[in-house]
């Protein structure tokens, strides 16, 4: 491990680097349809959620993560059902790549009873105890110190689980996110720390919040050993948490994993907010797109024989259908009962 | 024989029953392996129940309230310590954001967040205004979380119970001024605070006192000063301030027309007041009276001559309660 704290992001953070197609020849061809197919599901719902938000019918704010869709594919490739993850403003991605239920996302975004957290989370209060997925919220490193004491129950209970924390660059600069940290280090907590570095947090430019764009930095700080990686290449994600995941249940104790990506729309909402943003432009946009984690992989697939033009928009018509299908139940579920508002409140 | 125990080996009591019959309970916190912070309270608890059921942390306020919100979202009931409630203030947005909501943002999927934060009061001796604050009023503002105040020896150790076994997020505050006080006790058994209600301690005509924890004492010992004086107190322990149950304190001052309330924290949108406001809504169209204690609007001081005239005495308390009391009967 290098005690070098000033090495910054470099190629990773430029746009115009990593946009060729991905080196897949190391993963078989089954999990490339399926990152294929959550990545595609994942970009898909959100377009559907933008478009629900232009059209007056989702209210509240919703945080969208199109071109971010490898990281929580490539992650959740190595989880499972019975492990802890906990998510952040901007979790669609995280709920769907772990297998959770789309139409109760729809409904939940609509605030219908029938939502994944009964209508009463919207965007940004997800939860799915079911597939593992414990809950987002808003608060920016607030799930961070949650994460932790899950991954504390994990070490407790000793059957293997682990606890995965997702959080933005923005996190990394509240000191929830440094206790945390150092409570995962001392106590040897089995936690994958995410962080999905997109290089802006809100309106404001990294360059602009911290010295230094390369957040791993602070994992070597508190001793925990991490990984930094291009986080628009689904593979190189799936290949380096499945190694990181692996350790940590055998006991290795906590990892951090920092994924660089760049979201496609603004903060919060459907516009791409190149006006708002301090140094976002167009032209950054433009060509971080290049660096899009789904075009890439395809033409991978597409090179390598396992997929043609007409099978890809199948798969994408496919999908597609399911989206709609979604929608269109949950614009006709009900909203909730209004005693929930009461109810909810206390165990009894 | 003298089988009393103290307030504080009663919490002890607390722990060692609800660590010995129940696995899912563990308690985090800092000071927790040094008896210099949490008094007799948790004294030998990590040689009795190993060091892996109670965790000294880090200096980590918010990281190791979060931890255990955390824990309990995964079964656990885990009790978070904080050795003075001041400190506990830097975990304010794990407390009020994360577990008082967390059930209710999620549909109520998923597991409850069973976790109880106990904060101490540990006040006076110079200590000044950040080794001296009790902030029960602003926890007790927060839909979802359950705010506990136990002022009896017997309620320090069962109120300590109740609150683990409570499937919510819990605040249990417990003040070291009560730690010498003592009782015989039962044997502990299992407890939840739902149903729990404030307990009259002592009845009479003529005034209602209300407290919570210290402020208890301070009434009750008022109260038996003022008997020489032939007026009698009904004295009301809160015990659980939040969710508020005031139906007692409705029925004691549609008896005695005059409702004193002692509140070892401020005034302004407190406590007392909110205690005051609850029962003026309730009441009936008669005349009564109101007044409560608190403590000046201002930091607790240091030094010895000005804390003198900081914290209530009793004499504060009977004084305005004949003061009350006259004002009713002119």
């Amino acid at each position: 491990m290098s005690n070098d704290y000033s090495e910054r992001l470099g190629d990773l953070s430029d746009a115009t680097k990593h946009i060729g197609k991905l080196n897949i020849t190391s993963i078989a061809n089954e999990k490339l349809f399926s990152y294929m197919e959550t990545m595609l599901l994942i970009r898909l719902t959100e377009q559907a959620i933008a478009k629900l938000v232009i059209d007056g019918h989702i209210k509240c704010p919703c945080h969208l993560a199109v071109g971010q869709e490898a990281i929580p594919t490539g992650i959740s490739d190595s989880l499972k059902k019975s492990d802890y993850v906990f998510g952040n403003h901007r979790s669609h991605g995280h709920y769907l790549a772990l297998g959770s239920d789309l139409d109760n996302l729809l409904a939940e975004v609509l605030g219908k009873a029938t939502g994944c957290s009964g209508g009463m989370g919207g965007s940004m209060h997800l939860g799915s105890p079911e597939t593992g997925f414990l809950g987002s919220v808003p608060i920016v490193a607030g799930t961070i110190p949650v994460a932790t004491g899950a991954a504390l129950a994990a070490k407790m209970s000793a059957k293997g689980q682990i606890a995965v924390s997702y959080f933005g660059d923005g996190s990394t600069e509240e000191g929830g996110f440094h206790e945390s940290m150092n409570i995962a280090a001392v106590y040897n907590l089995p936690i994958l720390f995410v962080c999905e570095n997109n290089l802006y947090s809100s309106h404001l430019d990294i360059n602009l919040r911290q010295p230094n764009d390369k957040i791993s930095r602070y994992a070597k700080a508190h001793c925990i050993k991490s990984k930094v990686l291009d986080g628009n290449d689904v593979v190189s994600v799936a290949c380096c948490a499945n190694q990181l995941i692996g350790d940590i249940r055998s006991g290795a104790g906590p990892a951090f994993l920092e994924v660089i990506t760049y979201r496609w729309l603004g903060h919060v909402g459907a516009d791409e907010n190149i006006d708002v943003g301090v140094r976002r432009s167009q032209k950054d946009l433009d060509a971080w797109k290049k660096r899009d984690p789904i075009k890439r992989l395809k033409e991978a697939m597409i090179d390598n024989g396992l997929l043609d033009l007409t099978s890809l928009e199948n798969m994408n018509l496919e999908i597609q259908e399911r989206v709609d299908r979604a929608v269109r139940k949950a614009m006709a579920a009900p909203y909730p009962s209004k005693d929930v508002l009461m109810n909810l409140v206390y165990s009894g | 024989m003298n089988n009393k125990i103290n307030y504080g080996e009663a919490i002890l009591q607390g722990f060692q029953y609800l660590l010995s019959n129940h696995s899912n309970v563990f308690t985090i916190g800092q000071g927790l392996w040094s008896p210099w912070y949490v008094g007799n309270s948790m004294r030998d608890l990590e040689k009795d129940f190993g060091k892996d059921r109670v965790l000294d942390t880090p200096v980590s306020e918010q990281g190791c309230t979060g931890v255990a919100l955390g824990a309990s979202l995964c079964g656990y009931r885990p009790i978070v310590i904080h050795p003075r409630v001041d400190f506990l203030i830097l975990a304010v947005d794990q407390i009020v954001n994360q577990a008082a909501k967390w059930s209710h943002m999620l549909g109520g999927k998923g597991n409850r967040p069973t976790v109880t934060i106990r904060g101490i009061v540990n006040r006076g001796g110079e200590q000044g205004a950040q080794h001296s604050q009790v902030l029960h009023s602003w926890f007790a503002h927060i839909p979802g979380l359950r705010v506990v105040m136990p002022a009896t020896v017997q309620d320090a150790r069962d109120l300590l119970i109740a609150s683990v076994l409570t499937d919510d997020p819990v605040v249990y505050i417990d003040d070291r001024w009560l730690y010498d006080e003592e009782a015989v006790l039962p044997p502990p058994v299992d407890l939840t605070l739902i149903g729990i209600e404030p307990n009259l301690l002592r009845e009479g005509d003529h005034v209602t006192l209300v407290g919570a924890s210290y402020s208890v004492k301070l009434c009750l010992q008022a109260a038996r000063q003022l008997e020489n004086e032939n007026i009698n107190s009904d004295v009301i322990d809160l015990r659980v301030i939040s969710p508020l149950n005031v139906d007692k304190i409705v029925q004691s001052v549609s008896k005695t027309r005059c409702l004193v309330v002692v509140d070892g924290g401020w005034g302004p949108c407190g406590l007392a007041g909110e205690i005051i406001a609850a029962v003026s809504e309730r009441m009936g169209p008669c005349q009564y009276v109101t007044s409560r204690i608190t403590l000046p609007f201002a930091p607790a001081p240091t030094s010895k001559v000005l804390e003198d005239i900081y914290y209530p005495k009793v004499e504060d308390v009977v004084s305005r309660v004949k003061e009350q009391f006259n004002k009713l009967n002119q």
